[in-house]
């Protein structure tokens, strides 16, 4: 469905991916784990629209978008969860969600979205009317999620959403990705708590200093020793 | 020791006037929250519009309502010009150059009009009572004026929360990159932003002309004024700028009445000067 | 290198000696203009330190109005000599510049804010003169009532306006020797640091709200003891050439034109903008009214949208690209 194939991109002079390459079938649930600084959001960012790539081609569902603005990658179906949230901190909860649902093809479903991101968190429902730079961390984070599916995303790209949670919110919120996983979206998260990630997902992809340097089932890499103890999860 | 029906009146006036005042202060706030560039030129494109009006009324002989809704049209034109020749070509430039681009346009505008139509004063004579509530006089254009400033402030607020557009436009002062995520074009956004920006300058110039003649150093009279209620409001606040276009407003219309006209003005100035002291912020926001 | 400091030196020789050239009528105008050009480049100086550190002030007009017509007033009603009349208006002037100055300092009014901040001021100050026209003379301005005699320095006006050119070299001379003063000294290095962070700067032990409180003062009595000379060799003082928006974004012009961040960038700035000036009011003279002042701002627009450092620093840009032989490799 999502495949990258020889990116390479940076900030100026900096390049911070070096021909990465990586896919996402339909249904999967993959993850990109790594330490700080390896590329992570950079990765993210390019995939989405944020970033422009150098090198290399990003393919979805056959369609080439390299080059593309993100405003219009978000309309093939890509939805892009972005590190820290960034939620816009002004509006309230049911405006942020309403702006999720600024595409075209997603206005006519606002009221059908808004339904089932309202069951899926709750939590969103009761703050409707609250200003959303007023929320914990842990529902800035929902929101953030929820907004995303209020796109009618085919792939979601989450970056870091573990990121700044306390403990118990972070097992909370691993636990919100799978309940989004079991309602049929594709997704790629980009994550530095690499046992609770692993969980989770099918396969992972290990990025260091730019480059991949390992894939496989997620099963297979949380038995690697050297993955366990360098990059220390929760 | 005066005459508490003239106060009460003046203070009717001051609401009055504070509409049209509120309604320019709301425009360039507008487009300064979500754009980060103040457009010094702002109260000149209202100037445009009130000659404008005046071609269509007095020498075009439109009725004046169809010439309100052009020079509301010529507002928006204005709006949508000044960012693409002049704005994006500098969205990434330091603030110095920015202003100067703005205040380039002033200078440019400003003479243009000297140049097409003199320094003459033109007005557009509207053949309206003056209304008599138990003693105190109100002006008919005023008060049409200022209801018509209210209704536009409101349409502004209903498309800013209602809309999606509106909502987008607010988003996107807030968080440019996560705008673009939804599928919104920040840039497109800035172009409807400019539009309606300039749309309330034409309706402001609709407003104005009917209770003022227009020259082209109008902007020199109201300019000042328009940039210190924002000031005084915290620029960028769209609430701020509603309340102290009225607080001036009231401080203009009552000065003038119990000192004198110029007066009025002086005070307004001076409180100003002083509510800039102590709050540079603006009046609401916390010291810290 | 030999051809720029040959031409500096003609140019130089020609500024010393003009007024006693024998260039017929030529003479006078030009002694007008060039005193012009050095008065308004010694104000343009003074803008720029403050310009330069990021403190944008579209205001500066206000300093103006306020140094020159203090001065002219407090002689024609009270015979006060302008030495302390003008002593007196750059006091006024800086309280001014501490009342705003402090409080924008204090809660961080920065960029396009400080900017309208400024720009209402001088509007106010503008607004005012005209206002109290009963002893400012209002929109019309108000002339310096002539000394008892023909010339008096005690009275600070000369009928062969050849001293007020001297006078005017001096002080743009002054005006140099203050801008290289500043940026050589401790205060240069300490408000570079204070616009690029102030955060940053504050927390290294940069007394940040100091700076720029000082930056402001000597700009604003700088600016006012230009509008001192000013009204002097006018004998003359009028709220919009003097106060107000206008005036304001002139000086701006000219310095950014000329390039903020050089020593020569005001002079330059402000030589070519009032060529321009005087110029197009040849040319068109008075057939098209409004025309100059049309051009002015086009040109003013242009500028800033394709010459983003100015004529003065694209042209050394351009130079220094020459010499180096290679392009400036893109971060």
């Amino acid at each position: 469905m999502l495949e990258l194939d020889g990116i390479t991109a940076g900030y100026g002079a900096f390049t911070a991916l070096w021909d990465v390459s990586l896919r996402v079938e339909a249904g999967e649930a993959v993850a990109v784990v790594g330490p700080n600084g390896a590329g992570k959001t950079t990765l993210m960012r390019v995939i989405s629209g944020l970033l422009p790539l150098r090198t290399g081609r990003l393919i979805f569902e056959g369609a080439d978008l390299s080059g593309q603005k993100a405003y219009d990658v978000v309309s093939h179906g890509i939805a892009h969860v972005p590190e820290g949230r960034r939620i816009f901190p002004a509006l309230t909860v049911g405006e942020n969600l309403k702006m999720g649902a600024f595409l075209p093809s997603a206005r006519s479903h606002y009221r059908e979205s808004l339904e089932r991101v309202f069951t899926l968190f709750p939590v969103l429902a009761e703050r409707q009317g609250q200003r959303a730079g007023s929320l914990s961390g842990g529902e800035q984070q929902m929101l953030a999620v929820g907004r995303a599916l209020m796109s009618k995303p085919k792939v979601i790209l989450l970056d870091e959403p573990s990121m700044g949670l306390a403990p118990v919110m972070v097992l909370r919120l691993f636990d919100l990705i799978r309940r989004v996983r079991e309602e049929g979206y594709t997704i790629l998260v980009v994550e530095q708590n690499v046992r609770q990630v692993l969980k989770i997902v099918d396969r992972a992809y290990l990025l260091e200093v730019g480059r991949i340097k390992m894939e496989g089932r997620a099963s297979e890499l949380a038995e690697q020793d050297f993955v366990r103890k360098a990059y220390v999860g929760a | 020791m005066v005459d508490p029906l003239f106060i009460l009146e003046a203070v009717i006036n001051g609401i009055l006037l504070g509409g049209v005042l509120a309604l320019l202060a709301l425009g360039l706030n507008l487009i300064f929250g979500v754009i980060d560039i103040v457009w010094i030129a702002y109260v000149d494109l209202v100037m445009l519009c009130m000659y404008a009006m005046y071609f269509m009324v007095t020498v075009y002989h439109w009725p004046i309502v169809l010439a309100g809704v052009g020079s509301l049209v010529l507002g928006a034109a204005l709006g949508l010009l000044v960012h693409i020749l002049i704005i994006s070509p500098i969205l990434s430039s330091p603030p110095i150059n920015q202003l100067l681009a703005t205040g380039g346009l002033l200078f440019f505008i400003q003479s243009f009009a000297t140049l097409l139509w003199s320094t003459d004063h033109r007005s557009v004579r509207v053949n309206l009572p003056v209304l008599e509530v138990g003693g105190i006089f109100i002006s008919f254009p005023r008060l049409i004026s200022f209801a018509l400033a209210l209704l536009a402030m409101i349409g502004l607020y209903l498309f800013l929360t209602r809309t999606f557009v509106g909502t987008a436009i607010r988003a996107v002062s807030q968080d440019r990159d996560a705008t673009a995520l939804m599928g919104a074009n920040p840039l497109r956004l800035y172009l409807v932003t400019s539009a309606v920006g300039g749309a309330m300058a034409g309706i402001a110039g609709a407003l104005l002309i009917i209770q003022y003649a227009v020259h082209p150093y109008f902007g020199g009279a109201f300019g000042p004024l328009t940039f210190m209620i924002c000031v005084l409001g915290g620029l960028g606040s769209m609430f701020g700028a509603f309340v102290a276009a009225f607080i001036m407003s009231q401080v203009i219309s009552v000065g003038g009445v119990l000192i004198s006209t110029e007066m009025g003005y002086v005070v307004a100035f001076v409180i100003f000067i002083v509510l800039m002291f102590v709050r540079p912020g603006g009046i609401f926001t916390k010291r810290t | 290198m030999s051809c720029g400091r040959l031409l500096g030196g003609l140019v130089i020789a020609f500024l010393a000696v003009e007024p006693f050239l024998p260039l017929g009528r030529m003479r006078e105008y030009l002694v007008h203009v060039i005193v012009q050009i050095f008065i308004w480049s010694f104000i343009g100086g003074a803008w720029s330190l403050m310009g330069r550190f990021g403190l944008v002030s579209l205001g500066h007009g206000a300093f103006l109005g306020v140094g020159a017509y203090a001065t002219c007033l407090l002689w024609n009603f009270f015979g006060m000599t302008p030495w302390i009349g003008g002593l007196v208006a750059v006091l006024l002037t800086v309280a001014l510049a501490v009342v705003i100055g402090y409080p924008c300092s204090r809660f961080q009014v920065v960029g396009h804010y400080f900017g309208l901040v400024t720009l209402a001021v001088s509007e106010v100050i503008r607004l005012l003169i005209i206002a109290e026209r009963d002893w400012t003379g209002g929109s019309l301005g108000v002339s310096l009532k002539p000394a008892p005699s023909d010339s008096s320095v005690w009275a600070l006006q000369f009928a062969d306006k050849r001293v007020f050119y001297y006078i005017a070299m001096t002080l743009w001379l002054a005006g140099l020797w203050v801008w290289v003063r500043v940026d050589r000294s401790m205060a240069s290095r300490a408000m570079e640091a204070i616009g690029e962070d102030e955060t940053a700067a504050a927390s290294v032990g940069i007394h940040v709200t100091r700076f720029k409180l000082g930056i402001t003062m000597l700009s604003a009595a700088l600016t006012a003891v230009g509008g001192v000379v000013l009204v002097q060799y006018l004998a003359y003082a009028n709220p919009d050439t003097m106060s107000g928006i206008g005036v304001s974004l002139r000086i701006v012009f000219a310095v950014v034109l000329g390039g903020m961040y050089s020593l020569l960038g005001s002079s330059v700035g402000t030589a070519l903008t009032i060529a321009l000036s005087e110029f197009l009011r040849i040319y068109f003279g008075i057939k098209l009214i409004g025309i100059a002042e049309t051009i002015y701002g086009l040109v003013l627009i242009l500028c800033i949208i394709f010459l983003p450092s100015g004529i003065y620093g694209s042209i050394r840009e351009a130079l220094r690209r020459r010499s180096s032989g290679s392009s400036t490799v893109p971060v």
